[in-house]
């Protein structure tokens, strides 16, 4: 087991409304240097997070306590650029367990769900409501429920259902990997190899 | 019975599918996989806390690129955090079986220049990295995108990943490009034009009487910023100009074995009659000189326009706002003229020896601007060579510039090659993110012309004045 499995997730959420967050902003290259998977959410968002003296910038919502859970939530085109797994690590080992948004960069949602982390696309309508839930209660919690593949807004009842195919949420929901799958059958890959 | 027409993406996606999971992905077979020593390592390790080896490590290649320096390759690599991953590399590789060009190794350079250059990207294939700019090696007519270390570590150990179909996209550009456009010019104004996220969920094919007379240096330059609006990634079906430029390289099939594989690449293409789920055209006399403005490659333009209005760009106003005000600059800025700090030409976007020769179109003969730092670094060994070679490196000289040794230096600034924050770089690489080039930096994308020009002048610049 790679890592925690999933099932529902009952909690506040860290919004940031900006749109087109890329991989160098979720975890800029200088800390990619590691050779083992630790410690990368003491950089997640770094240059937002810090000034260049290394002193938490206080307007930035990682730094006030009042939004505090383990939902992110981003604006549209969450995660575009690099295939760094190292920003779905960050976002990770910080704490968050979902993150929502009204689109996903494809190589980033694929490493989001093979660390455990669950994307989960909503309209923009529904982000809208999100993030005015947040705005009205900072303390506004939200349940995610990959069973049943819907997210709830807990204080309105407000909700919407999410896509995720059978074989990832399956993965999910038991904390199977890929490679788990792939183990088991070697021999018709090795096989198909052979025949090409 | 006659077949049912199929778009060249279909042949080569389709022969590689060994299982298909229901309503899951594809189990998907990749037959080239190149690593490097930041997304590798954590793979590794992986493989040592399960217990499991490499399946085929012949089909694996490992070079060194991502934060190596640019200067005296020769010596011990000062970061030790770079220096480790280095290691680490060498170790693996060795451990495993797997060929690695290292710092040193003649064949060294940045990945996407290596495999191609090398004969080892061919068409057909399917080729994966952990690397999002992986997408360049579709100018061959292969299936090639980017991937998490997790993917790598399920390449090592089965040669497969999982994943799902995308959805098919053709851009045609047709007619005639104008003098001082160039491969990137296209590029950016494609992306211009769908934005980063435009093409999320596609795979895309380029076609028509642009690309056909690409050469393919600016192939590779077009497919490998494909990522940059979202794209899986692009590929371009292969032709005379393909099969003349992999013949005789080093690790291309030879002989009897040539003559199989080119019968082979000649029917990939896209069927008279196949489907697209998106088709989009564009004009090539509409494209001039590109240059971007804001902190995505979304954010570019005419080299001769002005910035846009928030209110007439499609998203957040506030997103772009704060774009603006990272830049520096207001809506309606010309960008003409715009002091320029530093000009990086390189990367895997435009570190080939034809980049260079743009480059040097303009410069020789002309110097250097003072207060201008300049980073020239070629994509290998091999393009250093040519350089050499083709009498570029003295008219560098001559003007001003110094030549650096291959990497992908400034484009991510992992190594010492850092843009001062605040600083304006015109940049031929291919990210413009918020310190992407250092922290506080200010990147210009665009092409080896438009770098040129702004080298010598040390402003913005249109090079059609050069030309």
């Amino acid at each position: 087991m790679a890592y925690d499995s999933f099932s529902v997730l009952k909690s506040s959420a860290v919004p940031l409304p900006i749109e087109n967050v890329d991989t160098d902003q979720i975890i800029p290259a200088r800390f990619l240097k590691a050779t083992e998977r630790k410690g990368f959410g003491d950089n997640l968002f770094r240059d937002w997070r810090y000034d260049k003296n290394d002193q938490p910038k206080a307007d930035f919502v990682l730094n006030n306590p009042t939004y505090q859970g383990k939902i992110l939530v981003g604006g549209k085109n969450f995660g575009s650029g690099s295939s760094r797994e190292h920003a779905a690590w960050a976002i990770y080992d910080y704490g968050f367990r979902c993150v929502v948004s009204s689109f996903f960069a494809d190589i980033f949602r694929g490493n989001a769900i093979n660390v455990g982390i669950l994307p989960v696309q909503v309209s923009p309508e529904f982000l809208h409501l999100i993030f005015e839930a947040i705005e009205n209660d900072p303390k506004a919690e939200f349940e995610v429920n990959l069973e049943e593949q819907r997210i709830s807004i807990v204080s309105t009842g407000a909700s919407e259902s999410f896509d995720i195919n059978g074989y990832k949420k399956h993965n999910l929901l038991n904390g199977f990997d890929d490679i788990d799958y792939l183990q088991a059958m070697k021999d018709e890959i090795v096989s198909f190899a052979s025949n090409r | 019975m006659s077949k049912t027409p199929s778009t060249l993406f279909d042949k080569v996606w389709d022969s590689h599918v060994v299982r298909k999971i229901e309503d899951g992905p594809d189990v998907f077979f990749i037959d080239r996989h190149f690593i490097h020593e930041v997304t590798s390592p954590v793979a590794f390790l992986g493989l040592e806390t399960r217990g499991i080896g490499v399946l085929f490590p012949e089909k694996t290649f490992a070079t060194a690129d991502h934060n190596t320096p640019t200067i005296n390759q020769h010596l011990p690599v000062e970061d030790p955090l770079s220096a480790n991953q280095l290691l680490q590399l060498e170790k693996n590789t060795s451990k495993y079986g797997i060929s690695h060009w290292g710092l040193g190794n003649p064949k060294n350079g940045i990945v996407h220049v290596v495999g191609p250059e090398n004969g080892i990207t061919l068409p057909g294939m399917t080729i994966v990295c952990g690397d999002s700019h992986t997408s360049t090696h579709g100018a061959f007519g292969a299936i090639a995108f980017g991937i998490g270390t997790s993917e790598v570590e399920m390449v090592l150990s089965s040669q497969c990943i999982m994943q799902p179909k995308p959805k098919k996209m053709i851009i045609n550009v047709n007619g005639t490009l104008g003098k001082g456009v160039t491969p990137k010019d296209v590029a950016l104004y494609i992306i211009s034009k769908l934005s980063t996220s435009g093409a999320t969920g596609y795979f895309v094919e380029y076609a028509g009487d642009v690309f056909r007379n690409m050469s393919m240096e600016g192939r590779m330059t077009v497919c490998n910023l494909s990522i940059e609006m979202g794209a899986r990634g692009g590929m371009i079906a292969p032709d005379q100009t393909t099969f003349d430029y992999i013949d005789g390289r080093e690790l291309a099939p030879k002989g009897a074995d040539w003559d199989k594989q080119l019968a082979y690449w000649k029917t990939l293409k896209t069927d008279d009659g196949a489907v697209f789920d998106l088709v989009i055209n564009f004009n090539a006399s509409d494209i001039e000189p590109m240059i971007t403005y804001g902190t995505n490659p979304g954010m570019g333009m005419g080299i001769s326009k002005h910035i846009p209005k928030a209110t007439d760009v499609e998203g957040g106003v506030a997103t772009y706002e704060k774009s603006l005000d990272y830049m520096g600059f207001a809506e309606d800025d010309a960008m003409i003229g715009k002091k320029v700090d530093y000009v990086f030409i390189g990367s895997c976007t435009n570190g080939r020896i034809e980049d260079f020769r743009a480059f040097a179109s303009i410069i020789k003969g002309r110097k250097k601007a003072e207060h201008v730092t300049a980073w020239v670094v070629p994509g290998s060994h091999i393009v250093e060579k040519q350089i050499k070679d083709e009498g570029i490196f003295e008219i560098l000289t001559d003007a001003g510039f110094e030549l650096r040794q291959p990497g992908c230096s400034a484009c991510l600034a992992m190594n010492d090659d850092k843009i001062p924050a605040g600083k304006y770089a015109v940049s031929t690489s291919n990210r413009n993110f918020e310190g992407r080039q250092g922290p506080g930096s200010r990147t210009l994308l665009a092409s080896p012309l438009v770098a040129a020009a702004a080298a010598v002048t040390g402003v913005v610049t249109d090079p059609r004045e050069f030309l």
